[in-house]
């Protein structure tokens, strides 16, 4: 713990007990593409060898692409959790700015509102937003995936955190400017909050591809699937025998997301960090 | 510029009622959506719990407290609730004291930081589905890397997910791997806020070893960041569905059967909303009465120090 350039001579026990147990924690993802690339024969005699001894690169990875519309699931995952952060930021972006920067009767009121809301988790109104997407036909549309995330008061919650500390002047100016509201919310007041944007986008993003919850309940055809009820609608065409195209089908769903992460792995961190608190 | 101060100044506010009108004008969508999304439902969803309502019933009733008295007798709900009580209980020191140790590995050095906790930290961005399934070739019986290790050192492993006996210890597995990576962050945070000149202090102090000044100044300076993470991690895990739903369904024989498990077959499979939504208040409860405990948690962390 304290600080003192170690050699690295010292500092390999340290390195390599990290790396074993990084290594261990890899394990489903080193057996899921080790998998993905064994023909079936192989993978039925459970050998641990990683590689395989003959690649079915082509075969598993064909089966998915032929099975099941995986572009369909990724463009659905795009557009669902698209609709819902862009929903998301615009009605909570003025409502947090009202919150944090204007004086109105009321306010303590609607902040009450929303810390209520925080206590709230999204499987409670989930029965009768159920009960209400079927009386209005709107099941298994983007509709009935899309609006229910919509409002998010954790949103309202932390762009008012956030707000709350830009200076006032910096918004006294924009007023004397003649600029109107809504100008300094969106042309003032957002360029200012893209760390909180950006965390709150990969918080949502993260979230909403992930979740299997909402989807399972009111999507049931392929047509609107995000990936997450994807590779569920894989295993039960499937079946539980073909693990192979089921591992294949598993690297593909799940790449997209874990190549973001990578890319910007700080930015994730720190994102999920500081705002998936809400858990 | 003066030009501008000159003309708005004067007509810029028609004062409160002014500021007033703009804060509800930009609040109208949030307050909408509040309502018709969160608010409404989330009222439904506490009234349904008192009827005997049923998705497509051409007429429901009032049935008072039937629905939790049918709680009460029913021994699937019960052992939901078992379930979820021990999966919690597994999956909550689990993922803590993991957490803790890998984040105390890592800050002990500089190098391999970022590295170490972006590994750690990708199953919470991964696909958990896709990752449930990846785990159910890990664990599978005859065919699975785990049952081929172990028949070579000779061990017959169990049918990790299909066996009454060790299912929710795979599942509470599962969950610990989930949540590793989380609170190895929130660790890390906690421990980079730890001021260097504390550890300095303890060593001249006479704390010459690294448990003693874990003991003495690590620990207790990490004690708020602990209690936080403990919360969060229940609140966390006591919404465990999706690795349920894709590996066991609840099975074998409700074996591994957790209250949103239970809560989305009565709703969304046999229709019986009223049910559902008493199951729904049951887990809205417990999720309360750990963030009650989270904000006195919190108001101590406050006073700490």
């Amino acid at each position: 713990m304290v600080e003192r350039k170690t050699s690295l001579l010292r500092d390999a026990p340290r390195l390599l007990v990290l790396s074993l147990l990084g290594l261990l924690l890899l394990m489903p993802y080193i057996w899921m593409v080790a998998a993905s690339l064994k023909p079936a024969d192989e993978i039925f005699r459970a050998s641990l060898s990683l590689i395989p001894e003959r690649f079915a690169v082509a075969q598993n990875y064909g089966r998915v692409f032929e099975l099941v519309p995986v572009a369909r699931y990724l463009l659905n995952g795009i557009i669902v959790c698209g609709g819902i952060l862009f929903f998301q930021l615009l009605f909570a972006i003025p409502a947090g700015y009202a919150l944090a920067k204007l004086n109105f009767r009321g306010r303590e009121l609607a902040l009450g509102a929303v810390m209520l809301g925080l206590l709230v988790p999204p499987h409670v109104p989930a029965l009768p937003l159920y009960a209400g997407f079927s009386q209005l036909g709107l099941l298994d549309t983007y509709t009935a995936l899309i609006a229910p995330s919509t409002i998010s008061v954790f949103a309202i919650f932390l762009f008012r955190q956030f707000f709350k500390s830009l200076p006032d002047d910096l918004i006294h100016a924009a007023r004397l400017d003649g600029m109107s509201e809504m100008a300094i919310v969106w042309r003032v007041v957002l360029p200012n909050a893209w760390p909180a944007a950006t965390a709150f986008a990969i918080f949502s993003v993260v979230a909403h591809w992930n979740d299997l919850f909402w989807p399972l309940i009111v999507v049931n055809t392929p047509e609107h699937a995000t990936p997450a009820l994807g590779v569920l609608f894989f295993r039960t065409t499937e079946g539980d025998d073909d693990f192979g195209a089921l591992m294949a089908a598993a690297v593909v769903m799940t790449a997209p997301l874990v190549i973001a992460f990578l890319l910007a792995q700080r930015r994730f961190v720190e994102g999920i960090a500081t705002t998936g608190l809400k858990g | 510029m003066s030009e501008a101060v000159l003309s708005a100044a004067p007509a810029r506010r028609e004062g409160a009622t002014g500021e007033a009108l703009t804060a509800w004008a930009l609040g109208l969508p949030a307050v909408l959506a509040y309502l018709v999304l969160l608010l409404l439902p989330t009222l439904a969803a506490i009234l349904l719990a008192f009827t005997d309502y049923e998705l497509g019933a051409p007429a429901f009733a009032w049935i008072g407290l039937d629905n939790f008295s049918e709680l009460l007798r029913d021994r699937g709900f019960a052992q939901a609730l078992r379930n979820t009580v021990f999966y919690v209980a597994v999956v909550t020191p689990g993922s803590i004291l993991g957490a803790l140790a890998l984040a105390l590995l890592i800050e002990a050095g500089t190098r391999g930081r970022t590295l170490f906790r972006a590994v750690f930290f990708l199953p919470v961005v991964s696909l958990t589905v896709a990752m449930a399934s990846a785990w159910q070739y890990l664990l599978h019986p005859s065919i699975g890397p785990l049952n081929a290790v172990l028949r070579q050192v000779g061990i017959d492993g169990p049918a990790w997910l299909s066996s009454s006996d060790t299912v929710m210890w795979s599942l509470a597995a599962i969950g610990i791997w989930e949540n590793l990576g989380f609170n190895l962050v929130l660790f890390l945070a906690g421990l980079t806020a730890i001021p260097r000149e504390m550890y300095a202090a303890a060593e001249v102090d006479g704390a010459p070893s690294a448990w003693e000044r874990f003991r003495l100044v690590t620990w207790p300076m990490l004690g708020p960041t602990t209690l936080f993470v403990l919360t969060i991690t229940m609140i966390r895990s006591v919404r465990v569905f999706d690795t349920v739903k894709v590996l066991t369904q609840g099975g074998p024989n409700r074996a591994s059967e957790v209250l949103l498990h239970a809560m989305y077959l009565e709703g969304f499979t046999y229709f019986r909303l009223g049910y559902s939504a008493a199951i729904t208040l049951v887990f809205l409860a417990i999720v309360l009465a750990l963030m009650w405990l989270q904000t006195r948690v919190l108001d101590k962390r406050v006073h700490y120090g």
